[in-house]
């Protein structure tokens, strides 16, 4: 029994599902409004698939216009709207609830303009992430943040997650990368915010949409930079008997004016499932750093001269610089797979707190003695450079408790991330998962400001409004009290 | 002159923010005071200083991370953290010279104008670099956001919100940075005598090249002739090899020559500072646009006024300065920036005539009327800056 509660569904909306169905059909054009169960069903749940539930109806619009519409509809109906861009979230900001429809930007795929000369990308939101550095790919150019679902996620679940990735230590996230959207409020209103140029004037709405959770409106176009591909880039691998030694690395290589387009880490657990799934070849030792960098061939040198030199005062038990592209590939395929291969061996929940770099061997030592208290392992995989952690709680799902127990531990971990300096969620959003820690960081005057800006942009808490804040004060709000 | 308030920590902001609401009294919100002549003129019976609120709280260059306290010089900031290697890589404007202004800017004055310089291009604007505030909103409640570390999604993102919000938000009493390296060495492919069109066609090829460009400026009306800088920086060799191939690449046939050391500095500073426009009094615009529409805005603009003009950010930004002290060519600026999808921000201009027409690129109407919603939610009282952004 999963621990996440969800606020009671409202019957008096259920009642009308056939009225709300019916609305809607009549707003929008044939094709758009699935209400038929067994279609239903894949849009119950997202990436934290222990959580489900049916909505009660889902909505594929083709264009702003058609998300206009819907809004329209459910704001003048009092029905709740929960955003969804590809369903990859792994913090439930998609699920919804009985009494919502889910409205899905999956047919929203078009690539609007690509302009070159000025650096930028125009799409409708519904597309992938991967799709956009694909469209200008053969220009020599790519879209910088790179989540590790991109292959799947959407630009719309990215800006309202305010996505990040491996490479964000050089190239920032979405919301450093986004420079204007088209987006429609919750009563059917469409707004522009930011364009082709930089630094809009006025206060920074498009900076506060990013990240927003499908709470503020729903982005059906985004402005994105693109950026020149770099002439190359190639990882060095570096393996450490020692946690604190690979932290102290790491600290090591920035201090000495590097700064590597990433910095990876895994620890021993994570570095024998991830060989044995992938065959990288991965040494035998307790924390495994990639650094990888950018540049001509001669750059790259440089550059990795002077990490490894750093490397090589510290001891290393194993530095191994790629020398083609098949061994860089190898490098990074036990990485990417990392995911894959835990869940091979267990179900796990990723936890994705950041803290100060300073305290990322403290916070792995702590993270150990907890596994021992809790009887979980926990695999370890993160973006060492800016202190991203995902430390991966493995359980056994078809054992009565084990989730309630690594919930409770990922809990503890969360709470260890604020204490240290940091905070419960570096790029996978809040959603349910991390909810109803919200008070380990926030003070209730930071907490009810966030809400007074929902509150300008949707009176009527009516998206997603069961996430990101602990129900009990969101109540008043998400009932209809007024604040 | 109105009573200055300079309190020395957060919970004395909050009391005399409270009291000022209470009182329905309005106060200016000032860091070094060098940059009072941005925005619309604030009728204020009090000031409220920061300056006392100095002092850097949080250094960890292993970490990229420095938090200090609202009143802190930026001087100071850029000293601790050049003894590091490390820099604010957003390049914060010094708008002394753009209005004469005397005083120490502080780095809350910094954020709280989301000032950048030439670098924005490259590292983002002083936004992105932001990674955390602790704030005294309206009704005198301390409020944080952000942290203290560089990926952060948790919670709505207040912290690009107070950038740029010029004191009508909060009273910004504490900010955090992602710092970066100060690169080993920096350089200027300089060209000259281009056409502004041949110039921003340069800038542009020139951003769009994988050699990492952080500076990419044109100055038509140089006294010795148009001059276009491209400026690269990186470890000593890396800044040869990618001078060596811009040259080859996009500068074939061109007349260039490479700029370094203390000229170099200057002419960034130049840029920066838009140092032009220094020892007159004239109403300035910066004008915000695609870059490839630079050369039509110029020649638009040729037309109408007599302007001296100066192009940074690849073309993407665009210094204007023009005769017209009544009027400021308000609307003949707009109109043009308009028709290009852009914005203008009238930069420098006297009292009245900031007063009178809206500093800032006046917003669609739902756009103006969630922001000003927002600031009904941090600021009811209207007591902070009021006027300040709009009337």
């Amino acid at each position: 029994m999963a621990t996440i509660k969800m606020p009671i569904p409202d019957q008096d909306v259920i009642d009308r599902r056939d009225d709300i169905v019916g609305a809607l059909l009549a707003a929008l054009p044939d094709g758009i409004v699935i209400s038929d169960d067994a279609q239903t069903l894949a849009y119950e749940c997202d990436a934290l698939s222990a959580y489900r539930c049916k909505p009660l109806a889902v909505v594929l619009p083709r264009s702003t216009q058609e998300v206009a519409a819907t809004l329209k509809t459910c704001h003048e109906l009092g029905v709740s709207v929960v955003a969804r861009g590809a369903g990859t979230s792994l913090a439930g900001g998609s699920l919804p609830t009985a009494d919502s429809i889910i409205l899905g930007t999956a047919r929203l795929n078009k690539t609007l303009e690509i302009d070159l000369a000025n650096r930028f990308i125009r799409v409708e939101s519904g597309v992938t992430n991967l799709s956009v550095t694909g469209a200008v790919d053969a220009d020599g150019f790519f879209y910088a943040p790179d989540p590790s679902s991109q292959l799947a996620c959407a630009i719309a679940g990215n800006i309202a997650m305010n996505s990040g990735g491996a490479h964000c230590l050089k190239y920032g996230v979405t919301t450093n990368n986004l420079l204007g959207v088209k987006m429609v409020l919750a009563d059917g209103e469409i707004i522009e915010l930011g364009g082709a140029h930089l630094d809009a004037g006025g206060y920074d709405l498009l900076g506060l949409i990013c990240g927003s959770e499908g709470q503020l409106g729903i982005v059906t176009e985004a402005t994105l930079r693109i950026l020149p591909k770099p002439e190359g880039a190639r990882p060095v691998l570096i393996g450490f008997d020692s946690p604190e030694v690979a932290g102290t690395c790491v600290a090591d290589i920035i201090r000495a004016g590097i700064l590597p387009v990433a910095i990876e880490y895994m620890d021993r657990l994570c570095i024998q499932e991830t060989d044995k799934f992938s065959g990288a070849g991965y040494p035998n030792v307790e924390a495994l750093l990639i650094v990888e960098v950018e540049g001509s061939e001669s750059e790259i040198q440089a550059q990795l001269e002077k990490i490894t030199a750093i490397a090589r005062k510290l001891d290393p038990a194993e530095l191994r610089q790629s020398t083609s592209e098949e061994e860089s590939a190898l490098i990074w395929k036990g990485r990417k797979s990392a995911f894959g291969a835990m869940g091979q061996i267990n179900d796990y929940i990723c936890l994705d707190g950041t803290v100060p770099v300073s305290q990322l061997a403290h916070v792995l030592g702590r993270i150990g003695e907890m596994s021992k208290q809790y009887g979980l392992d926990v695999a370890n995989v993160f973006h060492a450079g800016d202190g991203n952690m995902h430390p991966l709680i493995l359980y056994d799902a078809n054992k009565p408790g084990d989730l309630d127990i690594a919930e409770k531990f990922g809990a503890d971990i969360l709470r260890l991330c604020v204490e240290v300096g940091g905070c419960l969620t570096g790029e996978h959003g809040v959603g349910i998962e991390k909810r109803d820690l919200m008070g380990e960081q926030f003070s209730p005057a930071d907490m009810e400001i966030q809400m007074s800006v929902k509150d300008c942009f949707d009176p009527q808490w009516l998206l997603n409004p069961a996430k990101v804040y602990p129900l009990d004060i969101s109540e008043k709000r998400r009932e209809g009290g007024g604040q | 002159m109105s009573a200055i308030l300079t309190p020395a920590d957060e919970n004395e902001i909050a009391d005399m923010v409270r009291e000022a609401n209470a009182a329905i009294t309005p106060l200016e919100i000032q860091g070094g005071g060098t940059r009072s002549g941005f925005g619309r003129p604030v009728q204020a019976a009090k000031t409220l200083s920061l300056k006392e609120l100095s002092g850097i709280t949080l250094y960890e260059p292993g970490a990229l991370t420095l938090v200090a306290r609202a009143g802190t010089p930026v001087a100071t900031i850029e000293k601790t953290l050049a003894a590091e290697g490390q820099q604010l890589a957003f390049e914060p404007m010094d708008h002394r010279a753009l209005y004469a202004s005397k005083g120490e800017p502080t780095i809350g004055g910094v954020v709280a104008a989301n000032v950048s310089g030439p670098r924005r291009i490259q590292a983002g604007a002083c936004r992105d670099a932001l990674i955390g505030v602790r704030f005294i909103d309206g009704r005198g409640e301390i409020i944080k956001n952000g942290g203290r570390v560089m990926k952060n999604v948790t919670g709505l993102d207040l912290v690009k919100l107070m950038a740029g919000s010029h004191g009508t938000l909060g009273v910004i009493s504490e900010v955090s940075f992602k710092v970066l390296p100060v690169n080993e060495r920096a350089a200027t492919l300089a060209f000259h005598g281009l056409s502004s069109k041949e110039a921003v066609g340069i800038l542009c090829g020139a951003l769009g090249s994988p050699f990492e460009i952080t500076g990419a400026a044109h100055l038509p009306q140089n006294s010795e002739g148009p001059l276009t800088l491209l400026r690269v920086e990186g470890f000593a060799s890396q800044v040869d090899y990618r001078l060596e191939r811009l040259k080859a690449t996009i500068g074939t046939g061109l007349e260039c020559s490479v700029i370094e050391g203390a000229e170099h500095e200057r002419l960034w500073r130049f840029v920066r500072d838009a140092e032009m426009f220094k020892g007159t009094d004239n109403p300035v615009w910066r004008l915000s646009l695609k870059p490839s529409d630079a050369p039509a805005i110029e020649e638009a603009l040729a037309k109408k006024t007599d302007a001296k003009i100066m192009f940074d950010w690849g073309g993407g930004l665009i210094w204007v300065g023009v005769d017209d002290a009544e009027n400021g060519a308000t609307e003949t600026i707009r109109a043009l920036v308009s028709g290009f999808g852009g914005h203008a921000t009238l930069m420098r201009g006297p009292e009245p005539l900031r007063g009178s027409i809206a500093p800032f690129q006046p917003q669609a109407k739902p756009v103006a009327r969630l922001s000003a919603a927002i600031r009904g939610k941090f600021d009811p009282g209207g007591i902070l800056n009021p006027g300040r952004m709009v009337a």
